[in-house]
């Protein structure tokens, strides 16, 4: 550029922190979610779900149900047309439950009715005969005890993924534990819904809250015996998602009662619905051994991780596959023997939730360096650092990190930021809050580290990608954008990104976000922490095409050479405006549509989990700082900092949501979120027990944002939505530890572990 | 929709007006805040003919103070409570801090705590701890029971069929009193457990209630009466008796496991709730 300085930048491009168009909305409760859907004239639909985790199915009834005035269509798996079973990764789960049930809640009959309720009398109208049969729930057996029976014909292991490097596995100091991961639920806002409206094509369109609208659109047409353009699918307001939306829900149940119906029909989950009608992460029994030199050099990792995928396979594999690949975690370790396992059995069924996989392994090697410290005398930072990789090094896959990674500087940087006040006198900053448990009697402060890595972007070889179609005309004699892709924004704030990168590529400050459908390529899945990366490559690359074609288009009607585009306005070479955008365009429209991928990925060897399976590693460091009761159990957090380098900030608040949130995900894992669950049955499907952290449980952060481009990746970014939540979690457990001298083996930590009662 | 899924909608204007309402059907559902009834309502757990919406009744939401007693209307929330009786009921305005959120604290009230006479309810230990009586009526006339004759098995109360609950009598006592809680987070849970204690000087008695520990909140006996033995009211608080009220007070409850907690735990959360809130209690007497 020229040092004439004639145009001025857009407002906010990337790096600003642009407000997000659902902010107000949201907040003042105007925003339209999927269970807001409404059209005259629609039904609505009602689940019956098996109330055991594992039946045969001897008969079923719908006699009842289908004469209750203002029922339309009661339907089980005989009316499914097309496929009978689908999934995100293997189809092995049936629409409709087919002559057994393998989990507590899985859906057998659909109703539509006239009314909400009627549609749930109706289910309870239906009768069902079972024999109930003793339900498969130790997921250790599944996956080492061949003799245990089978959820599946096909046996209980869905993925077994080793990891083999080198063969020393001895040395002179070495630690030992088994931990173990409660099913944290992702307990988003806005329970699966969504409308179904019969098209006289023949097809349906869905309007749904879920993650990727066509890998959802790819497993509904199948079953409906639709080839996929009849079933065309629009985003609806989404709440929330953390994964929990990847799988289907109520999708394809919306579809075959509107299409049995001829009229649109609504489903739309309550709560306690909602912790049956999805996925949760998978619980985790793991055990690891660390070996290392006396002054805390790693030698070798002994590791078993086993996965619960619950009743069907989900995205386990791909869970597992994280889990196996990340085990040892952001260390060099240069001999390594880990299993790690997911399996069938029937509990809940467990998928995708932020940190997939990366969490559960991230809580067990993170406390196994805890121990390591001790057993070799040193401080928690310092062992990290022995040990932690740098760009250069390898993984446990024998990847090479070629992408900045410093660790050693994050961890150093984390440590030495300055530490909280004493303990406090309002109530409101005390263990137990305002319930008044402490005046400060038995109170005991603890400070822990955590550090953890992250994959961004699918992994093993997966064809991930994202598709951009980018409009630019006049409108109203202004320059005007229209960006469409089909990316889902679930509250991460994609929606917003978008525009501003429109806005930096081509300076035009006017853009508008077209609604996400299927009438647009695929944008893969707002999951993995890839949506900035994948699709805002995308939007990115449209943009420099549409780009190109404005010069060539100003270069043909103003016949002047060697323009560019500078903040909105055609300039020449010498930085000097020709014209403006809307000058340029008159009547042209441009139009450019773009897939953009990440590098590619390869699969893990089988036998010994080698292979470049990672796009890019993300990294977090935690430090948390605890009040912990010990008399009573009940832990205060005072406070959570956190080093997190993301490779260029976009949004600054944005970001910054992100990582508060993602930090509270994990403090809720460490001290209170967890599906209890009991002979394969839910004892807390509610938020009455099912808790969540409050506003007086997640403490004020300090945040240090590091932005160490990835040569790799648009504008150097990196993703960010995950990383947070793995280290927050064992961070506030060994500051827990610390402040109790207990061994805490379990997360969540209960107050009875604590107090040993 | 059938007419068997309707529920019809009574809003009386006056206390007797719903006394006739409620006589004329005693199946329907009595409402205040309706931070309980609504969640049973969407939880379809059930499902009663009508709702009776007390709240158009003017003296359900007040309070007065007369011959030592504040007699607390059923529907006053909690955030009155807080803001308003502070000074003359302590103990019941930290036990309403600690309800739910300040949503639920500007809806809920005592009035429908003892409706739902949750083992739980936070209110109860509070009332249990100072000697409050219920004054319920019903066309047939006014009863007042005493709040630890109130509950009779979990969320079974001595409520008969016509019954509403008018008022509760709370007598100022003067002296200190205090609430704890156990929740497995700091704001927003039912309690794991939770422990009220009262002073009353004038009497040289202390009283208790015990919350989630138990089929029903309820006093801790033993616990008082050793206490009426062994304290002595004019000297400082010996360690050994605050330590043995604390093991009498975990001995008076009978809790079980539950995805709460385990009833270990309750145990011995009570017994240092009870350590601790005689401690506090203590220290304030001998201040003022
Ligand atoms: C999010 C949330 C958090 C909560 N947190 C707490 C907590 O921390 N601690 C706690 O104790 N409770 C808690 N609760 C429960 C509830 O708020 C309390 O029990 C509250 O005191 C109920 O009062 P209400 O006025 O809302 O009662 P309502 O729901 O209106 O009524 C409750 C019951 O009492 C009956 N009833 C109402 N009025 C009368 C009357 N005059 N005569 C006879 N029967 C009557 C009703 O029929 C019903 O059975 C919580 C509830 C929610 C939804």
């Amino acid at each position: 550029m020229t040092d004439i300085q004639v145009t001025s930048p857009v407002r906010d491009g990337v790096g600003a922190s642009a407000p997000r168009p659902d902010g107000t909305l949201k907040v003042t409760g105007e925003f339209a979610y999927a269970s807001d859907l409404w059209m005259d004239g629609m039904l609505h639909g009602a689940t019956l779900r098996s109330p055991h985790p594992r039946a045969r199915i001897l008969s079923v009834d719908l006699t009842g149900a289908l004469k209750l005035p203002g029922v339309e269509a009661v339907l089980t798996h005989e009316d499914v047309p097309g496929a009978k079973l689908y999934g995100v990764d293997h189809a092995d789960q049936p629409v409709l439950a087919i002559d057994q049930v393998r989990y507590q809640g899985e859906p057998i009959a659909v109703v539509a009715a006239d009314h909400p309720e009627t549609a749930r009398r109706a289910c309870a109208l239906i009768r069902v005969v079972y024999e109930v049969l003793e339900p498969l729930t130790d997921p250790r057996r599944a996956a080492l005890d061949p003799s245990y029976e089978k959820v599946h014909a096909g046996g209980n292991v869905v993925r077994h993924q080793p990891i083999r490097v080198g063969s020393v596995f001895e040395a002179d100091v070495v630690v030992t534990g088994e931990y173990e991961v409660g099913m944290q639920d992702q307990a988003f806002l806005g329970p699966e819904s969504g409308l179904a409206v019969p098209a006289e094509d023949g097809g349906v369109d869905l309007y749904v809250a879920t993650q990727w609208l066509h890998v959802d659109q790819d497993q509904i047409a199948p079953c409906l015996g639709l080839p996929p353009e009849k079933v065309r699918l629009t985003l609806a307001g989404v709440g929330g998602a953390f994964g929990a939306r990847e799988d289907l829900s109520m999708q394809i149940h919306a579809c075959l009662l509107a299409l049995h119906t001829g009229k649109p029909v609504r489903i739309v989950y309550g709560r306690e619905e909602s912790f049956f009608g999805h996925v949760h992460r998978h619980p985790a029994l793991m055990r690891y051994e660390h070996g290392a030199t006396r002054d805390g050099r790693l030698v070798y990792v002994k590791g078993e991780i086993i996965l619960d995928g619950g009743a069907y396979a989900s995205s386990t594999p791909a869970v597992v596959g994280n889990a196996a690949s990340l085990g040892v975690g952001p260390y060099s370790v240069p001999n390594i023997s880990l299993d790690a396992y997911g399996v069938y059995t029937n509990n809940p069924p467990c998928g995708a939730m932020r940190g997939f996989g990366a969490v559960q392994a991230c809580f067990g090697y993170e406390s196994q360096l805890d121990r390591l410290a001790e057993a070799c005398g040193l401080d928690p930072v310092e062992v990290r650092i022995r040990n932690a990789i740098s760009e250069g090094s390898r993984i446990a896959t024998g990847q090479i990190v070629d992408m900045p990674a410093p660790l050693t500087s994050m961890l150093e940087q984390v440590r030495d930021l300055p530490l909280p006040e004493g303990v406090s006198t309002d109530l409101r900053d005390l263990p137990g809050g305002v319930a008044n448990s402490t005046h400060g009697e038995g109170i005991v402060r603890g400070v822990g580290y955590g550090i953890g890595i992250k994959n961004i972007c699918y992994s093993e070889g997966f064809d991930d990608f994202s598709t951009a179609r980018v409009r630019l005309e006049v409108i109203g004699e202004e320059a005007a954008v229209l960006v469409h892709t089909a990316a889902a924004e679930v509250g991460q704030g994609l929606v917003t990104l978008k525009a501003q990168i429109a806005r930096t590529e081509l300076g035009v400050p006017n853009v508008t976000i077209a609604p996400a459908d299927t009438q647009v390529g695929s944008a893969g899945s707002s999951s993995a922490s890839r949506q900035s990366y994948v699709t805002g490559g995308a939007v990115k690359t449209a943009c420099e095409a549409v780009r190109e074609r404005l010069l060539e288009l100003a270069a043909k009607k103003l016949s002047h050479d060697g323009l560019a585009l500078s903040g909105g306005k055609i300039v020449s070479v010498s930085g000097i405006v020709v014209a403006s955008v809307a000058e340029v365009l008159g009547d042209d429209v441009i139009e450019e549509t773009r897939e953009y991928r990440h590098r590619a990925t390869a699969p893990m060897d089988q036998l010994t989990g080698q292979g470049d399976a990672h796009t890019q590693f993300a990294f977090c460091v935690h430090r948390a700082v605890v009040d912990v009761d010990v008399e009573l159990g009940l832990v205060k957090v005072v406070e959570l900092a956190a080093v997190q380098d993301v490779g260029k900030i976009l949004n600054p608040i944005a970001l910054e949501g992100q990582i508060h949130g993602g930090t509270a995900q994990g403090l809720g894992l460490a001290l209170m979120e967890e599906i209890q669950v009991a002979g394969g049955l839910i004892r807390n499907p509610s938020f009455t027990d099912y808790l969540i952290p409050t506003i007086l449980d997640m403490p004020p952060m300090r945040l240090e944002i590091l932005e160490n481009p990835d040569p790799h990746a648009p504008y150097g970014l990196r993703g960010a939505g995950e990383p947070p939540t793995l280290s927050s979690t064992p961070a506030i457990v060994a500051a827990v530890r610390a402040a109790t001298g207990k061994s805490l083996m379990r997360i969540p930590v209960r107050p009875e572990h604590i107090t040993g009662t | 929709m059938s007419k068997a899924m309707s529920m019809d909608f009574l809003r009386p204007m006056t206390w007797a007006e719903a006394l006739a309402a409620k006589a004329a059907d005693p199946e329907a559902r009595p409402i205040l805040g309706g931070t309980d009834v609504m969640v049973e309502l969407n939880f379809d757990r059930s499902r009663p003919s009508a709702l009776l919406d007390l709240t158009a009744i003017p003296e359900l939401a007040e309070w007065e103070l007369r011959d030592g007693v504040v007699r607390l209307g059923a529907g006053v929330p909690y955030s009155r409570i807080i803001t308003e009786l502070g000074d003359l009921l302590p103990g019941l305005a930290i036990a309403s801090r600690t309800v739910g959120s300040p949503q639920i604290r500007n809806r809920a009230t005592v009035g429908g705590n003892l409706g739902s006479a949750s083992p739980a309810g936070d209110a109860h230990p509070a009332l249990l701890a100072a000697g409050a009586e219920v004054e319920v009526e019903s066309v047939r006339g006014v009863r007042i029971i005493a709040v630890d004759e109130f509950f009779l098995g979990p969320k079974r109360s001595a409520l008969q069929p016509g019954e509403l609950i008018r008022a509760i009598g709370i007598p100022v006592t003067g002296g200190p009193q205090q609430f704890s809680k156990i929740g497995t987070r700091n704001a927003m849970v039912i309690a794991v457990c939770s422990f009220g204690i009262a002073l009353h000087p004038a009497q040289r008695r202390v009283g208790t209630g015990i919350g989630s520990a138990a089929p029903t909140p309820l006093r801790a006996h033993a616990a008082e009466e050793f206490l009426g033995a062994e304290l002595d009211w004019d000297g400082p608080l010996d360690r050994a008796v605050a330590n043995r009220f604390g093991e009498l007070v975990a001995a008076a409850a009978s809790p079980i496991d539950d995805v709460r907690g385990t009833a270990a735990y309750r145990r011995h959360a009570l017994s240092v709730l009870a350590r601790r809130t005689l401690t506090w209690s203590w220290e304030e007497y001998r201040c003022v």
